[in-house]
């Protein structure tokens, strides 16, 4: 299977990745082969395999319902690149 | 051509639990702008989401409620998309395999037919952050990210696009947002955004059985926005069609300044969501015990209370209706019964003076200056005739005054209804005496004059005199006059 340059700048308009004309090219080729060698799966027979949600046989991990602050109110600001009236500020999301 | 509206809705409602779902921050709000915030929520590389048991069991006690299988296997998946309300990048949210599947809910339509709307699914998931844009807080090129709803555990509830107009939609909405106040999994509050709504919207040729294209609509956060917002959509989609256009499928968000829903184009390649489940948070599986458990705890549902009340009380369907829309007002209907008062007097007046009193001040029944027990003696007061229907609608207003109970009211104020005849007998003698030309158009076949006479006495006694003996009395003495 082979991916066309369209599909390319789909997954990297998702991804939020801007690419060149010559990234794309490249990625193209690259994104391709990978999907042709995890494509051999599809040889395998699967129909009597339930499907997998998770690599691990674990189940019901809980919490109880009980609110704890573990943090100081003001901790969110330590990794946040900008704060603005008590908010964290990003470019504007929506125009007018 | 006539058309036929097709309308599905999305309904998302917060839970009213202690913490969030997958970390131990407050769910609560009104707190500080991000304080109720710590690694988990905010998506910190290397966090563990750990579900809260909670939430799950209140998407099975809502299933339960609307007769929804509950899936004993269920998993969590990310709906991955790029935008500042979502530290993480994705939203935990549930795919394949939801905590709930069919189920439905009964509506009672205007001309008081019933019609079953099926649900698709309930899942559950996390909320997003709130977000306010430039100069609404600060500078015209930012936005600013509150993230202390992010992670607030919500249940999403989704319809089959069975509802045929903005009425239906709406009554729907009620009727979800009755029982969910019921199970008193979510408060429901609407201003704080605790119960909200997107519609799927799509019109048809009347007669038609296929469904035309949809458009989703979103940012509905009152009942009226929601049926003006559905009503501008399908009469959009009418005219567009009309002309000759097509309706296109997507996001539309609805301006209830303008009244008008606007195209959300930005938002369209995040319809690519790349749901897969997600590897941090393991299988969950709910056992028949689990289940059986949370169905013992399910409390009376308002289609059962509402039989009930007919049945038991005698009460008319649009009373039974009304009294169990809230389960704080069918407490409140049930302890002043307690009193012995008649259930159809009792409910009339909760009907008219009690809900017209809390709705006037945004109360909850619990907190009427009036309570049940005041209430009950109020109407036992009519009934063993100690006053008249008319003077307690004084001792209400007194008792909406004052707070002070009703007996004390007729004493203090020297209400008590005057049933002894020879008191009565005296004033009807008067008015008979002074009023002879009254007495000559009555006698000649003017009956309803006898309404007039009534009115008299009622006056003389300053509304103190049982009607009932009054009417007897003049009819009496009228016929020998
Ligand atoms: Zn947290």
């Amino acid at each position: 299977m082979s991916l066309t340059e369209e599909d390319v700048r789909r997954v990297a308009t998702l991804a939020r990745l801007e690419l060149s004309v010559e990234e794309t090219q490249k990625f193209r080729g690259q994104l391709s082969s990978i999907i042709d060698y995890i494509g051999q799966l599809n040889e395998l027979d699967t129909n009597d395999v339930e499907p997998t949600s998770h690599a691990l046989d674990l189940k019901n991990a809980f919490r109880e319902d009980v609110c704890e602050r573990k943090f100081d109110k003001e901790s969110w600001k330590s990794n946040a690149p900008q704060t603005g009236h008590g908010h964290f500020r990003v470019p504007r999301v929506i125009e007018e | 051509m006539d058309y036929t509206a097709v309308i599905g809705l999305e309904v998302h409602t917060q839970l009213s639990t202690e913490s969030k779902i997958f970390c131990s921050c407050s769910a609560g709000f009104g707190a500080e702008v991000n304080a109720n915030t710590c690694p988990v929520c905010l998506g910190m590389p290397g966090m563990l989401p750990v579900l809260n048991k909670e939430v799950v069991s209140r998407g099975i006690k809502l299933g339960l409620a609307v007769g929804s299988s509950i899936a004993r296997t269920s998993i969590f998946a990310r709906k991955n998309y790029f935008y500042p309300d979502l530290p993480k990048g994705y939203q935990i949210s549930q795919y394949e395999l939801p905590i709930c599947e069919g189920g439905g809910l009964e509506i009672t339509l205007s001309d008081g037919s019933r019609k079953r709307i099926a649900l698709t699914r309930i899942h559950m998931e996390e909320d997003a952050g709130k977000l306010i844009h430039g100069q609404n807080l600060g500078h015209p090129d930012s936005s600013y990210v509150d993230l202390n709803r992010t992670g607030v555990p919500l249940l999403e509830i989704v319809s089959e696009p069975e509802l045929r107009s903005s009425e239906e939609a709406k009554l729907y909405l009620e009727k979800l947002k009755t029982i969910l106040e019921y199970l008193g999994v979510s408060d429901c509050n609407m201003e704080e955004g605790s119960l909200r709504c997107d519609a799927n919207v799509s019109v048809m040729p009347k007669g038609s059985d296929t469904f035309g294209t949809r458009a989703e609509v979103k940012n509905m956060n009152s009942f009226r926005y929601l049926q003006k917002a559905i009503d501008y959509e399908i009469e959009r989609q009418i005219a567009l069609i009309e002309e000759g256009g097509v309706v296109v499928q997507e996001s539309r968000l609805y301006n209830p300044d303008r009244n008008v829903t606007i195209s959300m184009r930005s938002k369209e390649e995040a319809h690519d969501y790349r749901y897969f489940p997600d590897p941090d948070l393991v299988t969950l599986e709910v056992s028949d015990e689990w289940v059986e458990d949370v169905r013992n705890s399910l409390p009376e549902l308002p289609d059962a209370k509402r039989t009930r009340f007919m049945e038991r009380y005698s009460l008319p369907l649009y009373d039974a209706d009304v009294l169990t829309k809230s389960r704080d007002v069918a407490d409140y209907f049930e302890e002043a019964l307690k009193t012995g008062g008649a259930p159809k007097t009792i409910s009339n007046w909760i009907m008219g003076d009690i809900l017209r009193i809390i709705n006037e001040r945004s109360l909850t029944p619990a907190q009427c200056p009036i309570t049940p027990v005041m209430l009950g003696e109020l109407v036992s007061l009519i009934e063993n005739k100690t006053i008249s229907g008319k003077i307690a609608k004084t001792v209400m207003e007194e008792m909406e005054k004052s707070g002070k109970n009703p007996k004390a009211i007729v004493e203090e104020k020297g209400l008590v209804q005057i049933t002894d005849s020879s008191a009565i007998e005296t004033e009807v003698d008067k008015i008979i005496d002074c009023n002879p030309g009254q007495v000559a158009a009555y006698k000649g076949g003017k009956e309803q004059l006898i309404g007039w006479f009534v009115g008299q006495v009622m006056k003389a006694t300053r509304g103190k005199a049982n009607p009932g003996v009054v009417n007897e009395l003049l009819k009496e003495k009228l016929d020998k006059a």
